[in-house]
């Protein structure tokens, strides 16, 4: 395993590339041009195909048409591109095609800027197209898991025949970190994932396949959404992921992601020292939310500090978590805004009594 | 009563690739006849069990019921973006697609400008019925000058709804073309005409020749508002002189 300086976007791209990415398109926008522009230089190395769409709906149409041939199939873009892309997503999940689509996220709505942002949790975890339907969705913190996620979201995408949303941001995408590159089998799944059944190869030996989301026979749909609803459920039992940072003994518990998750961390660190008994939850899928984890915390801690870089999107999910048991503090810092360790110690310094005994 | 015609030829037969099925177009509408040529020529070219078929958005949304080979529905617009993905993971396979003009002279401008630009090797079968069937006989943009749509019910005024696009024209000249045909469906003989424009469109995909298309003008008898045989009548003298028939570019 060798050790390489990259940034989250490249680092993407090689995970992309382990995992045996075929195909990609993808249409420029920042903050993640230097993923579109590393696979425009890897893919022809290893026999891939990339296309500079002619835009981002165009972009998930071909990945669309790439992963009914069974090849794995990756898009990238940031905010408005994915909002472009939102029918192509929901076509794919109801034709259960497998799919990796990355969103580094900047600031909106509109245009807004090229900042790093969590604005899009929203669109991301609850739908964003229309229909009944989820995408998984992974939360990286790093560069190093910029591309270990992808490569599970590739195995994800397989083995549950779905769209799977890697939601990074500008910061993960463009901060340089040093990367191990793993081999293929050290991060790999199953060779089982890459045999389909229902691909569309041409009708040689076999009878024709038809791949579609149209249901127009009375309560097929119906039927139809009800297998869509089981997946989910099964995905949610077995897929659910997160790290817990000194949560056990914790009476604050901070919930973040991403970006956000790396700061908290460093926080966490400085208010032990100050005999504050802080933890942090970080959810690594945003859906299948780690609801679990955190109801079972809010049985014992006294409070929850929810810090997100948007006006408070992930929070709604921690409230339903939560459920009453325990107090909630929400801090955000929208449109590209970055909130700072000191900030957020000096927030709960100011807040916090520190209890007695634990400041000998 | 049956008769023995031992010593009569079969000359007339449902294509193999043509399920044996009822459809559900409207009498005398076009659909039905260009699903059925696009399934002699994929017969005569033996290429059934390699054929990858992309259904539209609009009437013809479920030929994946009709046709017998592997195919895919796209959202509306986009099949040329969904063919352009599988035939580069797949170039040996013949991957086409079916639309509408709403479908791609409408929504799906910017794809099929573009896969025809990048001479992406897939075929087009392009219906052009003037109309938005699937929606209740809608203006399309390919709609003639001062036709009657629901949307445009004193009939279509280029001074507010533009002028019926041409297309075909437009991308003719397009160096990433290799064969753009206009023909039509209004008589045995223009049939026949489209019947071999759509099998030299499979020819050229097989000979690695790039983005090739037939529009096959196809009649609505119902939001036209006209007994099968008028439609007919009106394709030849009105449709077919504002979009002239012939091959438009072959390289
Ligand atoms: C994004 C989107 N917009 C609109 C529609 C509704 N819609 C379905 S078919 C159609 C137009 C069909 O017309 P055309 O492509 O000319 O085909 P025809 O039905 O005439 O054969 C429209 C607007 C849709 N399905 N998706
Ligand atoms: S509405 Fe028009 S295009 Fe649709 S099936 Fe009927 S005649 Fe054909």
């Amino acid at each position: 395993m060798k050790k390489v300086l990259m940034s989250g976007n490249e680092a993407c791209g090689e995970g992309a590339m382990i995992a045996g990415c075929r195909f990609y398109a993808g249409y420029p926008i920042t903050p993640q041009n230097e993923l579109t522009e590393y696979m425009a230089r890897r893919m022809p190395e290893t026999g891939g195909v990339f296309i500079q769409s002619e835009s981002e709906v165009a972009a998930i149409n071909m990945v669309f048409g790439a992963s009914l041939t069974g090849a794995r199939a990756m898009t990238s873009s940031s905010s408005p591109g994915i909002s472009l892309k939102q029918e192509g997503i929901s076509y794919m999940a109801a034709c259960e095609l497998p799919a990796v689509i990355i969103n580094m996220v900047r600031g909106g709505p509109g245009l807004g800027n090229i900042a790093p942002a969590q604005s899009d949790y929203f669109q991301a975890t609850k739908g964003g197209g229309h229909g009944d339907y989820h995408l998984i969705v992974l939360g990286p913190s790093s560069a190093q898991e910029m591309m270990e996620l992808t490569v599970l979201a590739f195995d994800l995408a397989d083995k549950y025949r779905t769209p799977v949303l890697i939601l990074g941001d500008g910061l993960i995408g463009q901060m340089m970190e040093p990367v191990l590159v793993n081999s293929r089998q050290s991060l790999v799944v199953s060779k089982k994932l890459t045999t389909k059944n229902w691909v569309l190869t041409g009708c040689k030996g076999r009878d024709p396949r038809i791949v579609k989301s149209l249901w127009l026979n009375d309560g097929a749909l119906e039927a139809f959404n009800r297998k869509l609803g089981e997946k989910y459920e099964h995905i949610k039992r077995a897929e659910t992921r997160y790290e817990a940072v000194r949560t056990e003994d914790a009476d604050i518990v901070f919930v973040g992601y991403g970006s956000v998750a790396r700061i908290l961390r460093a926080a966490v660190a400085r208010l032990r020292e100050e005999g504050i008994r802080a933890g942090l939850l970080r959810p690594i899928t945003l859906w299948p939310f780690p609801q679990a984890a955190i109801r079972q915390l809010s049985k014992k801690t006294k409070k929850f500090v929810v810090v997100e870089m948007s006006m408070g999107q992930m929070l709604e999910d921690v409230e339903l978590a939560v459920a009453g048991n325990a107090k909630i503090e929400f801090y955000g810092r929208p449109g590209g805004g970055i909130p700072h360790e000191e900030e957020i110690y000096q927030r709960v310094i100011a807040r916090h009594k520190v209890p007695k005994q634990s400041k000998k | 009563m049956t008769v023995q015609c031992n010593t009569m030829k079969k000359v007339f037969t449902r294509p193999k690739s043509l399920r044996d099925v009822r459809t559900h177009y409207c009498p005398g509408c076009g659909h039905g006849v260009i699903h059925r040529l696009i399934c002699e020529a994929i017969d005569e070219l033996g290429i059934r069990e390699k054929v990858i078929g992309i259904a539209p958005v609009g009437c013809a949304v479920i030929a994946y019921d009709y046709w017998d080979f592997d195919t895919t529905e796209a959202a509306h617009g986009r099949p040329p973006a969904v063919a352009t993905g599988i035939k580069r993971m797949m170039p040996d396979r013949i991957v086409f697609t079916y639309q509408g003009d709403g479908d791609l002279a409408a929504i799906g401008t910017a794809e099929i400008i573009h896969a025809a630009n990048r001479g992406e090797n897939i075929s087009v079968f392009f219906v052009n019925n003037g109309t938005y069937g699937m929606t209740g006989g809608q203006m399309a943009p390919t709609t003639l000058l001062n036709q009657k749509t629901t949307t445009t019910p004193h009939g279509r005024d280029a001074k507010t709804a533009g002028y019926p696009l041409k297309i075909s024209e437009m991308l003719a000249i397009l160096p990433g073309t290799a064969y753009l045909e206009r023909v039509s469906t209004h008589s045995p003989k223009e049939i026949l005409k489209a019947r071999a424009a759509i099998k030299k469109s499979f020819v050229k995909q097989i000979e690695n020749k790039g983005f090739s298309m037939v529009e096959i003008l196809s009649a609505c008898p119902t939001y036209w508002k006209m007994s099968p045989q008028e439609a007919v009548r009106h394709m030849e003298k009105a449709v077919a002189s504002y979009y002239p028939l012939g091959i438009l570019t072959e390289k």
